[in-house]
């Protein structure tokens, strides 16, 4: 069935409000199931042998005396996952990484895991593995692995994206380019002229449940995996394709995740723990601890970029420059592309250029976090407005507003604009009480833009209506924040039931067809327009069962209200039926009642926003505090307001951390110095105050009830936000991110000296 | 290795188990008592996920042996709802949507009970210094804070 | 491993000496346990010291005030006439890890644990704090500095425990501080830590001071050079950048994940500029 995704203007009752969500319970009870907390008869415990070593050979291998222990029932290395990938190189990245082959790339690479009766075998397994390294040298720093006598990750890798073809290899994978106009020319025509290079260090998305899983692989060939995943489906395919099972042979169900903002859109454990399953014959369960998730699975990357904007005296950009390097672990990544593409999208410029270089160091893989790449774009294109601003001599919110993009304007990316919000955030924040209020003695403010793509994806729902007329709504997008709650909304909305009539659950990998995961802020955009079309397909049915029940043609019926109607006055004594009504005859007017939607969600509608900050920094420690923070985002439509909200201040918080405290920290011996909650600093409770938010409706005129993403926008700003502030407030322009205490204190120091 | 016979009190009940000499409270909630509200996410007293409270003070049940149970009194997660009655805690933070992917709620939600059992009215900022030891990745923990201050009006009888 | 639960001192003593070298003193564990999820650790014996009578008491003589090894730091926060005479030391104490950490941690734990970073220990060194420490031979008193020799080292025998922490009742017209420097605002372990306990003559000048330092080298250091400058003065301006000059000189950090030399030598002496002038208020001292 056709299904127009127009927005249409209308009344809405059930979106945008704010009802409790339906997983709430579960959650504050303790019995909500994450991935953890299941288990099967007669389940092992995994545990995974990494590398210590930042870049080494394998010489050799001895599993032998780990196979021989008591109660060890399989032992796997590389040999066991033989490779299926067939020249594709993206999967056989995933391969490796999930054990590697000859090499080690990385300090935590898995190298061979055990499965056992208990931990404690498992654990003592482990040391009677011998590996013999031959210890390479490595290399950790992006732009250190950029130069001529770099140490080589991998032989065959030559440079992408450039002509001719280079012919000797290289740590850069590809060079990418955007934009449009003439920069040189642009340049030639400024007044003035800012310029300036940037670093941010590698953060982890800090989820706070570890990956788990548990796998069963039968004698008959089929298999299961319990894993909290933003994607089961993908989760599915990738282990399919490593393992060389059938897709329909593995079933994938999704646990409730504690987190995982990108970083849990990428299989790490979960082929490792199906290849011991396989081999030991029974269930597998396999956790990571903390220090294995952040020495082997996320991060995002860490950046080196060069940023170069060019103005008239009147504030109008002539040209604007960005060349971008981004590391993305051993494996090639599209992390600079993305930092390429979204580093102007704010604004509207003539003469735009931006080039992106992957880097591979011997970091771990690089995964998604939240709107990937385009914080740190932004962190340096924003400092550079705010820079240039302070040149001109004009107000920094001015100075965006005059330069932002709107509907029609050619983003530097390419695409050419609907309607968006970059210039109402910005209005909204100039007019913001926030913007106006006092500042303190060592206090600064900063406020920054941000830009995020969106995505819509393949989606596929099922809507049924059950015999008392209650709907069941089952979904093939992860609930990673509260999308069940949104759904249930949109689905009342549609079918003009009440919310709690609807009840939503995420469908395992046997019950529905594929959907893509929840990443790219799709999770909400994406399957509420799938459920909005199977409500859809479940009133036409409705309509249908309504003139069976009247004997009236079926174009007679039209739906309104949650009931079906008679049309006209030809059948004016009808009384209107319910969808309980309909519902309660079902079994006598053709059996269950269901709507059904696949569609790919096309038309996902750009993201902007706006955000404030105001920091207070001792000037004789470095020590800065968050003293008021304010995020201005376009959501489309908020489907309900307090999950948006939610999504807006998480999102606003990750950034802050990223801004002054998270890094990763590696030692001269490229091992992780800091793979713990201890010293790797996510913000605490009282390190943050309020997060005030302002939620503007810009319809998406792709989807019908004008609904964007909203997840990953807020994350973008926050680092440039917070870098104003503290660059306002200290009076030296801080360009390293994160602006720990040390460098804001050697920073001073150095403006001192 | 033999076992650790231990008697202790769990959520106001008798409760008995063999532990081995080395295995965390938190090991033993979740894999011999089958209490999985406690949650492990870090194992290193870092993040508060596994809070529970021993004796009246909140602790990390990664942190404390089950050996040591011995004779305490222990309360979960699974024991802060009276039957089928939430405990204001718990319908502020589901009405306040103070949990987003929820891993790190029960821990909050047992550090947050062991303050308002001692402080009925906290300022902003004894809850959030109260609190900085469990980690929330989700909310940014405005509505956290929102939510604790809405139980503790709704537990002094002040209207929300 | 094997887990003991001894009721008696002697029984807890006896247990220590005649095990190996992987023994430990089980208090509030949130050293030890954090230790044993470390894959390489390995433990043949804890000793659990929680159920031996008086160990979980803090007891205030006519002199001194007694902490037992097993009491928590939120129990020492509680305790209104601790509070009172020792401040500093109460909020150093109060600053080891979250609300959770403190409801298991203890000062003697922190002590033992022998880190450079502990924030007890420059507060308990300022204060002239003493360790009562029980062995096979007997009950030996020692300043709290002399314990730790080391990261992760102690002075302690085989066989001995501390059982108590022991500050003597502070005199008149003396004041403590503690102040340390972490990247957020709870939940790191200290960059920098400065203990500063003094007591003021007639005059309201400083007669006497005890300056410690701790992240700034191997151990937690007592600062008599430091302590020097302030004597005698009441801390005018001159006094508190002697002061800060003292402390970073003396300092002999190392560059880490949680800070660099030039920082942890500049932050010293702030810290110690900031210590001082609040354990002069404290002490009734003005300007």
């Amino acid at each position: 069935m056709s299904f127009d995704a127009a927005y249409q203007s209308q009344k809405l009752k059930s979106v945008g409000t704010r009802p409790l969500r339906p997983d709430g319970v579960d959650k504050v009870t303790g019995r909500a199931r994450y991935g953890a907390d299941f288990n099967m008869p007669g389940q092992l415990v995994a545990r995974v042998l990494r590398s210590p070593h930042a870049h080494a050979r394998i010489v050799r291998m001895d599993t032998g005396a780990a196979e021989a222990l008591k109660g060890v029932k399989a032992v796997v290395t590389a040999a066991d996952l033989p490779d299926l990938t067939n020249g594709d190189a993206e999967l056989f990245a995933v391969l490796d990484n999930c054990m590697a082959r000859t090499k080690a790339l990385y300090d935590g690479h898995a190298v061979a895991a055990v499965a056992a009766i208990d931990e404690r075998t498992a654990k003592q397994a482990l040391k009677l593995i011998e590996v013999e390294y031959e210890i390479l040298p490595h290399v950790v720093d992006v732009d250190a692995a950029m130069v001529a006598d770099a140490p080589i990750l991998n032989d065959e890798l030559f440079t992408g994206g450039v002509d001719p073809k280079p012919d000797t290899p290289s740590n850069v994978a590809n060079r990418a380019e955007f934009g449009h106009g003439d920069v040189d020319a642009g340049f030639a025509e400024a007044d003035f002229i800012v310029e300036r290079s940037y670093k941010t260090e590698q953060t982890h998305q800090g989820y706070i449940e570890p990956h788990a899983c548990v796998a069963s692989c039968n004698p008959d060939g089929t298999a299961e995996l319990w894993v909290c995943t933003q994607g089961h489906f993908v989760f599915r395919q990738n282990c399919a394709d490593l393992l060389g099972l059938e897709v329909s042979k593995l079933r994938v169900t999704s646990s409730e995740i504690g987190g995982g903002f990108g970083g849990k859109t990428h299989v790490w454990a979960e082929p490792v723990a199906l290849a011991l399953s396989r081999k030991a014959g029974r269930p597998v369960k396999l956790v990571m601890s903390r220090d294995e998730v952040f020495r082997a699975s996320g991060p995002t990357s860490a950046t080196s970029i060069d940023v170069k904007i060019g103005a008239k005296a009147d504030g109008k950009i002539t040209a604007a420059m960005a060349t971008l390097r981004y590391s993305s672990g051993p494996y090639p990544g599209m992390w600079a592309e993305l930092g390429a593409m979204t580093s102007f999208a704010c604004y509207d410029l003539e003469n735009v250029k931006t080039v992106g270089f992957e880097v591979i160091v011997n970091r771990p893989k690089v995964a998604a976090y939240r709107a990937p790449s385009a914080p740190m774009a932004a962190f340096a294109v924003e400092s550079a407005i705010d820079e240039l601003a302070q040149k001109l001599g004009v107000n920094a919110v001015e100075l965006r507003i005059k330069n932002a993009a709107r509907e029609g304007t050619k983003s530097s990316y390419g695409p050419v604009y609907g309607p968006i919000g970059i210039g109402p955030t910005l209005e909204a924040a100039q007019s913001h009480p926030h913007m106006s209020a006092p500042l303190g003695k060592n206090q600064g403010r900063g406020m920054a833009c941000g830009f995020w793509f969106n995505f819509g994806g393949q989606t596929c729902s099922d809507l049924n209506v059950n015999a008392d007329g209650t709907v069941a709504l089952a979904v093939g997008t992860v609930d990673v924040g509260g999308s069940r709650a949104s759904l249930s909304l949109i689905a009342a909305e549609e079918l003009g039931i009440d919310y709690k009539d609807v009840k939503a659950v995420v469908a395992d990998t046997a019950t529905l067809g594929y959907n893509d995961m929840t990443d790219g802020s799709r999770g909400t955009f994406s399957s509420s327009m799938a459920t909005i079309s199977a409500a859809r397909n479940a009133i036409a049915i409705m309509r249908a069962r309504a003139a069976l029940t009247w004997d009236i043609p079926v174009e007679d019926v039209y739906w309104e209200d949650g009931h079906a109607k008679a049309a006209g006055t030809k059948y004016g004594n009808l009384s209107p039926l319910s969808v309980r009504d309909i519902a309660a005859e079902s079994g006598n007017t053709g059996g269950p009642i269901a709507g059904h939607s696949e569609l790919v969600a096309d038309g996902a509608g750009v993201s902007f926003a706006t955000h404030i900050c105001d920091v207070e920094v001792d000037p004789e420690t470095g020590a800065t505090s968050i003293i008021r923070y304010t995020v201005i985002q376009d959501a489309g439509k908020a489907v309900h307001p307090s999950y948006v909200e939610g999504q807006y201040q998480g999102g606003a918080a990750q950034g802050i951390g990223w801004a002054l405290n998270e890094e990763y920290i590696y030692g001269a011996d490229g091992r992780l110095q800091n793979s713990g909650f201890l010293d790797y600093r996510i913000p605490v409770c009282s390190d943050l105050p309020m997060i005030d938010t302002q939620i503007l409706e810009i319809p998406n005129p792709n989807h019908p009830y004008g609904v964007r993403g909203v997840g990953e926008t807020s994350i973008v700003p926050p680092l440039a936000a917070t870098a104003n502030a503290v660059s306002n407030a200290v009076g030296v322009r801080m360009s390293h991110i994160p602006m720990s205490p040390p460098r804001i204190l050697a920073a001073l120091n150095a403006e001192r000296d | 290795m033999s076992s650790i016979a231990v008697s202790t009190t769990i959520n106001g009940d008798d409760v008995e188990y063999l532990c081995q000499a080395d295995e965390t409270l938190l090991d033993v909630l979740r894999n011999r008592l089958g209490l999985m509200g406690s949650k492990e996410g870090c194992g290193t007293g870092d993040c508060g996920a596994c809070s529970t409270i021993m004796d009246g003070r909140v602790v990390c049940s990664c942190l404390v042996l089950g050996a040591e149970a011995q004779g305490r009194s222990i309360e979960t997660i699974e024991g802060m709802a009276n039957g089928s009655e939430l405990h204001p805690l718990q319908t502020k933070f589901i009405e306040h949507a103070a949990l987003q992917c929820g891993i790190c709620t029960p821990g909050f939600l047992m550090a947050a009970k062991a303050l308002l059992d001692v402080n009925p009215e906290p300022t902003e900022e004894e809850i959030r210094f109260w609190l900085a030891g469990n980690l929330c990745r989700c909310t940014g923990y405005d509505k956290i804070v929102r939510a604790v201050q809405a139980a503790a009006a709704e537990m002094r009888g002040e209207a929300a | 491993m094997r887990y003991e639960r001894p009721e008696t001192i002697m029984d807890a003593t006896a247990l220590l000496a005649q095990a190996s070298d992987s023994a430990f003193v089980l208090a509030g564990g949130t050293d030890l346990l954090v230790k044993m999820q470390n894959d390489d650790f390995e433990a043949e014996l804890v000793v659990d010291i929680k159920s031996i009578a008086g160990m979980a008491d803090v007891v205030e003589t006519d002199d001194s005030f007694v902490i037992g090894a097993a009491v928590p730091c939120a129990a020492l926060g509680e305790h209104e006439a601790l509070c009172a005479a020792w401040p500093g030391v109460v909020e150093a104490a109060n600053l080891i890890g979250s609300t959770q950490i403190q409801g298991r941690c203890t000062v003697a734990g922190n002590l033992c644990n022998a880190s450079p970073a502990a924030d007890s220990v420059p507060a308990l060194v300022a204060a002239n704090a003493q360790a009562r420490i029980a062995g096979p031979d007997g009950i030996r008193t020692v300043a709290v500095e002399d314990i730790p020799t080391g990261p992760g080292k102690t002075s302690l025998a085989k066989g001995e425990i501390i059982e108590a922490i022991v500050l003597a009742k502070p005199t008149d017209r003396s004041g403590d501080a503690y102040l340390r420097f972490i990247p957020r605002t709870e939940m790191d372990i200290a960059v920098v830590g400065v203990g500063v306990c003094l007591a003021l003559n007639d005059d309201g000048a400083v007669a006497s001071v005890r300056v410690a330092l701790g992240a700034v080298g191997p151990t937690v250091m007592l600062c008599p050079e430091a302590a020097e400058t302030l004597v005698g003065t009441k801390l005018e301006d001159a006094a508190l950048e002697a002061l800060a000059a003292a402390c970073s000189a003396a300092s002999t950090p190392i560059d880490d994940k949680r800070g660099t030399v030039d920082f942890r030598k500049q932050v010293a002496g702030v810290l110690a500029r900031r210590a001082a002038l609040i354990a002069f208020e404290r002490a009734g001292g003005s300007q």
